[in-house]
């Protein structure tokens, strides 16, 4: 979409998320302090009553992620937000609103961990944003914004997917996404179709009652459940697959990142390219559902990749299981708060590219 | 053009705000900005580092790894964060606070920006004098748009500050052009 200028704010990305919740129709919030995104709550304390929304600080997390499960059952557009320690005291509300399939949206703006870690930039919640970090097999639509104008993109669509798919949505920020300040524009959400919330309870009035439950005690039951709600995920899977594919032709070496190591390795990109090496970036938008079929695409013309991360090389394994062995996946990180430098990873490709090139004479000599 | 820009200081010293409204500033330019703030866990008191890029085109990583210019408003910071400077870069020091000799290959402007502030009445200021100093020199972005700015940021309670802040901002432009204070790289 086009912007104009006059039309752009500078804020932080912690508040574009709240904003963009407001305009997308969330009226009801819940959250409990935490840095690095206490910003969202500041900006839902003011903006909630503006509104006419609901704006509640819990006594917990655990209080703020159930309050969610009410308000969505309820068929309303609901939000919470949290960071590290927080979102692994919301895991067992998770699980319960996957169960229940309940639309809403959780951000979480990773710091750095394991435990109460600290509160630098960090992207080592993948496995738990990815892979469940509640019980039960469940999956959570994960969206990985990289510029603050994107994470306002992407919490619009994060609530049409939840209503869409009846499903939790998560944004995976970090430190740095959260309180960086970039210009944002808000563009006024087009209107997507969606079904009418007719499982919601809104009072059985006149219609059979609705129940919303994540509990199948009779044999049998809960396996057809289970069997739907996989359905529903190879759905999401075929339709809901995000990336962005930047000068991946001809490249030497393909860097995957999402987030702020995206945005880093966009800039190695440029750097590498003044010194001769034609450096491609697949980044990936949606976490889940992994471009895995791009990957595997790009996998038959590219001879290496390498995933950049702020852990300890958690998305490696989506890579490497998407292109099946086909080229080798090095891997660069920083953990614990660290934020790779462009020096680092540069330094990093050149280590491994001598190596494709003596692999290339290696064939000709067979030649 | 691209310029990459450190401000660092005690909290208290207003580059939050320095770095706020020249982000703002240069948006209302038209040009692309990111601003983020690098701290640890310090409270009140301790060093605070800002990032901020002004650039005419998109801009990828928003973390300085090498900064065009360093502004530094107290020694602390300025210790901790020099060797983010490179061979040409121009260093900004608040020479009411910072007294270190000149780092090699560097043009230093040693601006007084806590006296010049004191001197107007309102010590808080010193960050619009570094501000006015600043702008002189790289001339990043029209003052006109800086101003409004402040005068935004500036609003119910806090207008009464405008004046003072425009004319320490003022201060400041005239240390430079007035030229005392310049080490020209040292071979």
């Amino acid at each position: 979409m086009k912007s104009s200028l006059h039309n752009k704010q500078l804020m932080t990305g912690n508040e574009a998320a709240a904003e963009a919740a407001i305009q997308a129709g969330c009226r009801f919030y819940y959250g409990y302090p935490i840095t690095p995104q206490n910003e969202i709550i500041n900006h839902m304390a003011m903006r909630m009553p503006q509104v006419g929304g609901t704006f509640i600080q819990a006594e917990s997390e655990i209080a703020a992620i159930n309050m969610l499960h009410g308000s969505a059952a309820a068929g309303a557009r609901v939000m919470t937000s949290s960071s590290g320690p927080g979102i692994s005291l919301k895991q067992e509300g998770i699980s319960y609103l996957a169960g229940s399939e309940l639309p809403c949206v959780i951000v979480n703006v990773q710091r750095g961990g394991p435990g109460l870690g600290d509160i630098s930039p960090s992207q080592a919640d993948y496995f738990q944003a990815v892979k469940g970090g509640g019980h039960g097999d469940y999956r959570m639509i994960v969206l990985a914004p990289s510029s603050v104008q994107e994470i306002a993109d992407l919490v619009y669509d994060a609530f049409d997917l939840a209503d869409k798919y009846r499903n939790p949505v998560m944004i995976l920020g970090d430190a740095q996404l959260g309180q960086m300040m970039e210009p944002v524009e808000f563009y006024k959400p087009a209107k997507t179709y969606l079904p009418p919330k007719k499982w919601a309870l809104t009072g059985a009035d006149g219609r059979p009652k609705n129940v919303i439950k994540s509990f199948y005690p009779v044999k049998g039951e809960l396996e057809k459940f289970n069997r739907r709600l996989q359905k529903k995920y190879r759905k999401i899977e075929e339709t809901e697959v995000r990336y962005e594919e930047i000068n991946t032709k001809d490249a030497d070496l393909v860097l995957v990142a999402y987030g702020t190591c995206a945005r880093i390795s966009r800039e190695v990109m440029n750097k590498a390219s003044k010194i001769g090496y034609r450096i491609g970036l697949l980044r990936p938008i949606t976490l889940w559902p992994f471009p895995k079929d791009a990957l595997r695409r790009l996998s038959q013309r590219v001879r290496t990749f390498m995933v950049v991360e702020m852990s300890a090389g958690q998305m490696v394994e989506d890579v490497k299981l998407s292109i099946l062995g086909r080229c080798p996946v090095h891997f660069y990180g920083r953990m614990g708060g660290g934020v790779p430098s462009t020096n680092e990873i540069i330094n990093n490709i050149l280590e491994v590219l001598p190596k494709i090139n003596a692999a290339d004479s290696v064939e000709m000599i067979e030649i | 053009m691209t310029e990459k820009i450190m401000l660092v200081g005690y909290g208290g010293q207003g580059m939050m705000l320095f770095g706020r409204l020249l982000a703002q500033a240069a948006m209302l330019d038209g040009k692309y900005v990111t601003f983020f703030p690098s701290y640890g866990t310090e409270v009140r008191g301790g060093s605070a580092c800002y990032h901020l890029i002004v650039s005419t085109g998109e801009i990828y990583s928003p973390v300085v790894e090498e900064a065009d210019t360093l502004i530094a408003m107290n020694q602390p910071s300025y210790i901790k964060l020099k060797d983010f400077m490179k061979p040409d870069s121009l260093l900004l020091l608040n020479s009411s606070m910072v007294n270190v000799e000149d780092p090699p290959q560097v043009k230093v402007y040693r601006i007084p920006a806590t006296e010049i502030a004191n001197e107007l009445g309102n010590v808080v200021a010193s960050n619009m004098v570094m501000m006015g100093a600043y702008n002189y020199i790289k001339e990043i972005i029209p003052t006109h748009l800086f101003l409004n700015c402040l005068e935004n940021a500036l609003r119910g309670k806090k207008a009464a500050l405008y004046e003072i802040n425009k004319l320490a901002l003022e201060r400041g432009e005239n240390y430079v052009r007035n030229g005392n204070l310049i080490s020209l790289p040292a071979e």
